[in-house]
């Protein structure tokens, strides 16, 4: 049994499903990735450079972005191979710059390289910084849509047999004689011997729940700017500051779907499910983002939203992958917190070898079919003939409900096929309600079509989960119930 | 999939609807208007308030009323409507890309083409209110939209940012509905809508308009659960030690209209920023050919009425192009937004033909004198909030259209 559906608890779920197992994926949201980590992050699969040789984030970083490059093409999910600039502004910074190539070398990042011709820099990068000296380049930095990626792996390993319990919170785990026996659940006890802990910011209170409790998660918030399409092409690369002891810094990154993401800043808090944004984070982001392309400053009028992510910073210093003594049957993927995306698949194979290791019997299953479809997007189809097919055979693939993406009904009803029972499940599916008018022309479009697929009044629909309804009640329901204030 | 289209017109809101008339009445035979809608109508069949058409019919109609005299007029005069049909690009050989269920993709491309998409909100993001993301956070329009066409409640405790004219609407609208509304939430000194729907969504209905405050943080984790406002400085700065917060449900944002240009620049269309729309010249024609635009697409409108006046141009302009009646425009003056004024319309006109100059000043203005190159015209009070309509004859405007540009400038006299 794996605890999360985020993109750790998906990996893995992935991983298992190659092996004659049955398999069960449990999660308290009503989705797939809509915990904070997974939900909001970079997107980036980092090259490797950054962590310390020797730790399990170095180790996991350089395996799993290699691992990636492939697996995104076996499930249809979006990548783009941007490469990263570490940008340096002075000799202090090159000199950092010059330890990170170092320390990517010990790690066998390949392709890295110091770029001090300020010529060549700025054929890299027209809009990066005159004050920059010089920069790393690490051709094999990408970006990918993090909740697209767990959702095309969770999807893939359900296609392949794995079962999964939404809205079901773990309450206590049955360790008796040393050994896992079963999971308590909201919805009823899970018998399992083998429990894999990729609960995100709450690893560290399942584990404790399964006596484990030697470590803990801190919530670590970062936030964002996402910037309209329509500004261009602003950088190629995902470009880094030179990075201080605690954190990556500020970056600029071009998405899959050609906006920009500006962030995140760094800030420790005490509540792991407070993701508000305040005008100050915001603020010490644009500035961030600005001394590496100054151009952005004239750019906040193209703002589409902004957002905050947690990261699960464990107390630890690296990445918790461990197959606990006491009890036996409970393997940590825990501490989850950057690289743990580019890391995720090289985790997966470490859990398996591990849940391997205490018995687990691992047949590889003949079945597998690592094939993942991704939903049709007709309208972003290269070839029209291929699209006018597609609407051809499905007309609802011609009705647009989505104007600024251009998303059609099609596209919606295929995400609610494949499980999505929220705004924000379609949203992250089909990019619906994602682009520059937030939801403001689809919004009625997608609550109605929700409601009828899933068979409910429109009042039920939430945003995700939760008490996130979207409407109270139909029109005069207010004076009929009399409860209105006047 | 290549169609026999004299005028195609996108959107089929109010100024698609007269320039469809229109261009069916001039003589071109086959009109086509296009809409993503189910409906037709565009954005009027929610406006079920009063106060359209005293310009146009001198009287004082729905929105639903208004747009359906348009209506019932295209159907009479054989107009063709595609509804629920999506314009994906627009080339600029005024080639279109569509999509609908019915026929998926079709290509067009008619002798003339009349843009008339409108405009949207201004979202959450674009402001950057800080906070959480929860559930009851609604554009003015889009609230109208479930409340007055699809039938449902967003919320029962309303606050609003924005005195535009849709959100002060949709407070009285809340009102009737028996829902709270705690207050419409304004950033600057002055409303930003019509002063009469100030007296008749807010005062009337007693709902506090909080002037030169804002909403700096929304609160609540699934739903929204209150906002925090704060007072602002003369630069628009938030005052340390005026927020509170207001406990509400559902927050409405009605801070701004864009013209919705995406197909213009997909085309090339030259655009003015101060607009937000093409550059049009007084028959409604863009840079391209053959490209006409009309309506909110070209400038936010505050009255449908000029609206449907700009429609009725394009419909003209773009049937007699179609038909090759069109003659060429003998010169192509500039008309510049100069001290006072943050844009003309049109921004191009040739001197051939009367005009009505339609402008926006930069801030409220008292007894002030306006300036259309050396012709002067007094102005008693201005506002953002409305249009100024300054209407040149047609040796009036042979006689500013002399020069390489025509200025235009407001000036406070007293």
């Amino acid at each position: 049994m794996i605890i999360g559906a985020g993109i750790v608890g998906s990996t893995v779920a992935r991983e298992l499903s190659k092996y004659d197992l049955r398999t069960v994926v449990v999660e308290r949201e009503v989705d797939v990735a809509f915990g904070s980590p997974t939900k909001a992050n970079t997107g980036i699969i980092h090259a490797g450079y950054d962590d310390k040789p020797g730790t399990l984030r170095a180790q996991h970083c350089v395996r799993g972005n290699a691992l990636w490059h492939d697996i995104v093409m076996e499930v249809n999910a979006p990548f783009r191979a941007t490469g990263s600039l570490v940008v340096a502004f002075d000799d202090e910074d090159l000199r950092t710059l010059r330890d990170l190539k170092s320390r990517g070398g010990q790690n066998h990042v390949p392709g890295l390289e110091i770029v001090e011709d300020r010529r060549r820099l700025s054929e890299f990068e027209p809009n990066l910084s005159t004050g920059a000296v010089a920069a790393l380049r690490a051709p094999t930095a990408a970006v990918t849509i993090p909740y697209e990626l767990a959702i095309a792996m969770m999807e893939s390993a359900m296609q392949n047999g794995v079962e999964m319990s939404l809205r079901t919170e773990v309450t206590g785990v049955d360790a008796r004689n040393g050994e896992v026996q079963g999971v308590k659940t909201s919805n009823g006890e899970i018998d399992t011997r083998y429990v894999v802990n990729a609960a995100g910011l709450w690893a560290d209170e399942i584990s404790a729940m399964a006596g484990a409790g030697h470590f803990r998660i801190h919530p670590r918030k970062g936030e964002y700017f996402v910037l309209d399409r329509k500004v261009g092409e602003v950088v190629r690369h995902v470009v880094f500051p030179t990075p201080t002891p605690v954190s990556k810094g500020i970056v600029v990154a071009p998405t899959v779907e050609d906006n920009v993401l500006i962030g995140p800043n760094a800030q420790n808090i005490e509540d792991k499910e407070d993701t508000t944004t305040t005008a100050a984070g915001l603020a010490e982001v644009l500035e961030g983002a600005v001394r590496l392309v100054p151009c952005l400053s004239d750019m906040k009028r193209a703002t589409i939203t902004n957002f905050s992510g947690l990261r699960p910073e464990p107390d630890t210093g690296d990445f918790i992958i461990e197959s606990t003594e006491d009890p036996k049957g409970f393997v940590n993927a825990a501490g989850m917190r950057s690289p743990a995306l580019t890391s995720a698949p090289s985790i997966a194979l470490r859990v398996v070898e591990m849940l391997g290791a205490l018995g687990l019997e691992l047949k590889r299953k003949s079945a597998f079919d690592p094939r993942r479809k991704p939903i049709r997007k007709p309208l972003h189809e290269p070839s029209t003939d291929r699209a006018q097919e597609f609407m051809r055979t499905n007309p609802a693939y011609g009705h647009v409900v989505c104007r600024c993406e251009h998303v059609t009904e099609g596209e919606v009803l295929e995400a609610i096929r494949r499980g999505a029972s929220t705004m924000d499940g379609i949203k992250f599916r089909t990019r619906a309600g994602m682009g520059r008018c937030q939801g403001g022309f689809c919004t009625p479009h997608v609550l109605r079509i929700l409601a009828s697929e899933l068979g409910v009044e429109v009042e039920e629909i939430t945003k995700r989960g939760r008490d996130s309804k979207l409407l109270r009640c139909k029109t005069k329901g207010l004076l009929a119930r009399g409860d209105h204030n006047e | 999939m290549n169609e026999d289209v004299d005028v195609a017109i996108v959107g089929a809101g109010a100024a698609g609807l007269a320039a469809a008339v229109r261009a069916k009445e001039t003589g071109a035979e086959r009109v086509v208007v296009i809409d993503r809608n189910s409906e037709l109508g565009g954005i009027l069949p929610q406006c079920i308030h009063t106060g359209f058409g005293l310009h146009y019919f001198q009287e004082n109609l729905t929105g639903p009323e208004y747009v359906t005299r348009f209506i019932e007029k295209a159907k009479e005069l054989g107009v063709q409507v595609k509804t629920d049909t999506m314009v994906l690009n627009v080339q600029p050989d005024r080639s279109l890309l569509t999509a609908n269920s019915r026929e998926g993709l079709v290509r067009m491309k008619p002798r003339a083409l009349v843009l008339a998409m409108g405009c949207r909100e201004r979202a959450r993001g674009a402001i950057g209110i800080p906070g959480s993301r929860p559930a009851g956070i609604f554009t003015a329009g889009t609230a109208q939209r479930l409340m007055d066409v699809e039938g449902y409640m967003p919320g029962s405790k309303i606050v609003i940012l924005g005195s535009g004219d849709v959100g002060m609407i949709m407070a009285r609208r809340f009102s009737l509905e028996g829902a709270k509304v705690e207050a419409v939430v304004e950033m600057l000194p002055y409303p930003g809508g019509l002063p009469r729907n100030v007296v008749q969504c807010l005062e009337d209905f007693g709902i506090p308009l909080l002037l030169r405050h804002t909403v700096t943080s929304i609160l609540g984790r699934d739903r929204v659960s209150g906002v925090v406002i704060a007072g602002l400085d003369e630069n628009g700065t938030p005052m340390p030690g005026t927020q509170r917060a207001l406990d509400c449900d559902t927050l409405i944002l009605s801070v701004g209209l864009i013209p919705e240009n995406e197909l213009s620049e997909g085309a090339g269309l030259q655009m003015d920023q101060a607009t937000g729309g093409p550059v049009v010249d007084e028959r409604m024609q863009t840079s391209a050919d053959g490209i006409f635009a009309c309506g909110n697409v070209v400038h936010v409108h505050d009255l449908v009425d000029h609206v449907t006046e700009t429609g009725i141009k394009a419909g003209e302009g773009a049937a007699l192009f179609a038909m090759g009646r069109l003659p060429p425009l003998t010169s192509r003056i500039p008309v510049v937004p100069s001290s006072g004024i943050r844009y003309v319309v049109p921004q191009v006109v040739s001197g051939d033909n009367a005009v009505t100059l339609f402008l926006r000043v930069k801030s409220p203005v008292r007894n002030a004198r306006l300036s259309v190159g050396n012709f002067t015209v007094p102005v008693r009070v201005a506002r953002p909030a409305e249009t100024v309509a300054v209407k040149l004859t047609e040796g009036r405007i042979r006689a500013l259209a002399k020069g390489k540009e025509i200025p235009v400038s407001l000036e406070v006299t007293s």
